[in-house]
């Protein structure tokens, strides 16, 4: 029949405009996990690198590092909260409130930052917050002996302004999707402001906020720029030691023990996080496209 | 203000109201009344006001000057969520992550203080019943028909006990026949309910046959309002005689005119007497006017019968014949008058000649039959 002549050319296609994708993540992300995963179980070389071994002598090795370990799964979660608590407000006025003819303009603002590199902005931060920044002018007015920079408050500070922009525009896009007419009828039903915004607006942005705060959470686990330059070694994630693990002390296989092991972290959580919201929210989604 | 006087003042009455929107004037001046009980229409085309009209009623927009009185009270400057009306939406507005039965007690849920929850189900149940939809509750908004959450919507409306109901072009997404269901559904729910409809629609049938009062709207300002016989029977202009039911229009120049009869003189030179709208000003001699006749008073016959009882015989020819079910739709070609639509009820058929295009006919009518209008 026509349809099944059709759709064989097709199903090549498809395969052919797949390929390239299949071949990158194959290369570039299964393979190189494999090899960690191999090298996890190896030893230190004399010279460092890899020496072909089989022994849990890393994964023992392992609470060497728990402070790095600590501090990502304390800072991930609250620096995922801080960011959501500073997107939705923006959000909420860049959807709902902005005279249609600024949003544009004020929604390119929320973008523009990206066009200048993390290195260079999250740099840029230790001035405002050094002895030269923030701090000064605080002096100015009285208000003397403030530290900013290396404190668990500058990482926040950074975590927040770095990773704004990935929580905004989710929670934007799914509370302007949402159709208007609905708060009118809330309000119309008798429905006060802030009883339409709790009952209607928060539920129906709910999968903005869900994606939102995985997206900034996924990212801050494996986060090592920020608490670098604004935690000057006091706050480090795991990111940091895997970065003095692999380039500094040259100890690969204990490295790769260590990212196996954040994966493994990383996928509880977040299947933990999709089952749970996925089931506050079944068949909502349907309804909404 | 007391009791007594609430319950004597109409429930919407509109003084003066302007809104515009920028430099854009939607809403233009309007002063009007619905009384109490009534099932009230804004006609119009799309841009008429008629839209912003409802929302000024229920509160989404605040009048630019003027004022909005519901029940005797002026609600400038109120928001919606403290008038007594509810709205039923274009689209419904169902909120889409609760179901039937969370949808229609929204409203009694936003009460202070919350009415107990068995008082809660109780009105839903009552209130699915009365749209007919008994034990749909449970049910998903999305997964009903586009008629049972129009119905659905009209519940979670109705639930509240509005003063004032409004429907914002309530029938507009369902289908020709669903639409002809719900039109009667509507009436009869009214009835039943006793409560103040106001409807928008741009569907000149829908506003016939459901309101006991039509206002005709055009560029924010009412052009006429009044039951729909009068703006059938009696429309103040070309406007609304085109815009309520079909009409043949002529055009010409005023021969004679006195209180209740005008004469004109078409292109044709032949000249049609007419009887003159009610409410329209007696032309002068030699203005420009237009007279309307509706195609069912118009009656057809072959070329060479002689109706005694008409005064205004056209000959002409048949170019068309759409046959509709109870009546039959002729267009007639006529010497010098342009073409003419004439509607020729079924009963007519039966005992007199059906004609085919290309026939030749004459049409006629009485003169009572003729409306001239201002030319608008």
């Amino acid at each position: 029949m026509l349809k099944n002549e059709d759709s064989k050319p097709n199903h090549w296609l498809t395969a052919a405009l797949l390929m390239p994708t299949t071949m990158w993540f194959v290369f570039m992300l299964i393979l190189p996990l494999i090899v960690i995963l191999i090298f996890s179980f190896g030893e230190r070389a004399a010279v460092g690198g890899y020496a072909a071994s089989f022994t849990f002598e890393q994964y023992a090795n392992l609470p060497s590092r728990l402070k790095a370990f600590q501090n990502t799964m304390i800072f991930a979660p609250i620096g995922t909260l801080l960011s959501l608590f500073m997107a939705y407000p923006l959000a909420y006025y860049l959807a709902l409130r902005v005279d249609r003819r600024y949003k544009f303009i004020l929604l390119v603002l929320v973008i523009v930052p990206f066009w200048t590199s993390l290195l260079i902005r999250t740099y840029a931060w230790i001035f405002i917050l050094g002895g030269r920044g923030i701090p000064l002018m605080l002096e100015w007015i009285g208000i003397e002996g403030v530290r900013l920079v290396n404190t668990p408050g500058a990482v926040l500070i950074g975590i927040v302004y770095g990773y704004l922009p990935l929580m905004v525009f989710p929670i934007f896009v799914s509370l302007e999707k949402i159709d208007k007419n609905l708060l009118e009828a809330s309000n119309d039903l008798g429905g006060t402001p802030f009883k339409t915004f709790m009952q209607i607006t928060l539920p129906l942005s709910m999968l903005g906020v869900a994606t939102g705060c995985m997206l900034v959470f996924i990212l801050l686990m494996g986060e090592f720029l920020i608490p670098a330059f604004l935690g000057g070694g006091k706050v480090f994630f795991i990111g940091n030691a895997l970065v003095d693990l692999f380039l500094q002390s040259r100890n690969w296989p204990f490295g790769s023990a260590v990212s196996v092991t954040l994966v493994v972290i990383m996928l509880i959580t977040v299947s933990l996080y999709m089952r749970l919201t996925m089931r506050t929210k079944t068949g909502r989604d349907e309804s909404l496209m | 203000m007391s009791e007594q006087d609430i319950s004597e003042s109409p429930d919407i009455r509109f003084v003066g109201v302007s809104k515009w929107f920028g430099d854009v004037v939607a809403v233009d001046k309007i002063d009007l009344s619905v009384e109490r009980g009534a099932f009230f229409s804004f006609l119009g085309p799309s841009g008429c006001g008629k839209t912003t009209s409802l929302r000024l009623i229920a509160g989404f927009d605040q009048p630019t000057e003027g004022d909005v009185f519901i029940s005797g009270t002026s609600v400038v400057g109120i928001p919606s969520h403290k008038r007594p009306v509810n709205m039923v939406f274009q689209n419904y507005a169902l909120f889409p992550h609760m179901n039937v039965a969370d949808n229609i007690a929204y409203g009694l849920r936003q009460r202070n203080p919350k009415p107990p929850k068995q008082e809660i189900a109780k009105r839903v149940d009552e209130t699915l019943e009365l749209v007919r939809l008994s034990g749909f509750g449970k049910r998903k908004s999305w997964e009903l028909s586009g008629g049972q959450q129009q119905r659905v919507a009209l519940a979670r409306a109705l639930i509240n006990h509005p003063t004032v109901l409004l429907l914002d072009e309530p029938l507009a997404a369902l289908d020709r026949k669903l639409r002809r269901e719900m039109q009667m559904e509507l009436q009869t729910l009214q009835r039943e309910v006793g409560i103040t409809f106001i409807l928008v629609t741009h569907d000149q049938e829908e506003a016939l046959s459901m309101s006991d009062r039509i206002c005709i709207m055009r560029e924010g300002q009412i052009i006429q309002s009044g039951s729909p016989r009068e703006l059938y029977d009696e429309p103040v202009n070309r406007y609304v005689a085109d815009f309520v039911g079909k009409t043949n229009f002529f055009n010409g120049k005023v021969v004679t005119a006195n209180k209740s009869s005008i004469s004109i003189n078409s292109e044709s030179c032949a000249v049609l007497v007419g009887v003159k709208s009610k409410g329209a000003p007696t032309p002068k001699i030699g203005s420009n006017a237009c007279v309307a006749v509706r195609p069912e008073m118009i009656s057809i016959s072959a070329a060479d019968e002689k109706d005694n009882h008409a005064d205004i015989v056209i000959k002409g020819h048949v170019k068309n014949r759409i046959f509709l079910g109870e009546h039959s739709e002729y267009l007639i070609v006529t010497e010098g008058f342009g073409d003419v639509l004439v509607l020729s009820p079924k009963t007519n058929e039966s005992n007199r000649r059906i004609f085919a295009p290309g026939d030749h006919v004459s049409i006629s009518w009485m003169p009572e039959a003729v409306l001239v209008l201002e030319d608008t």
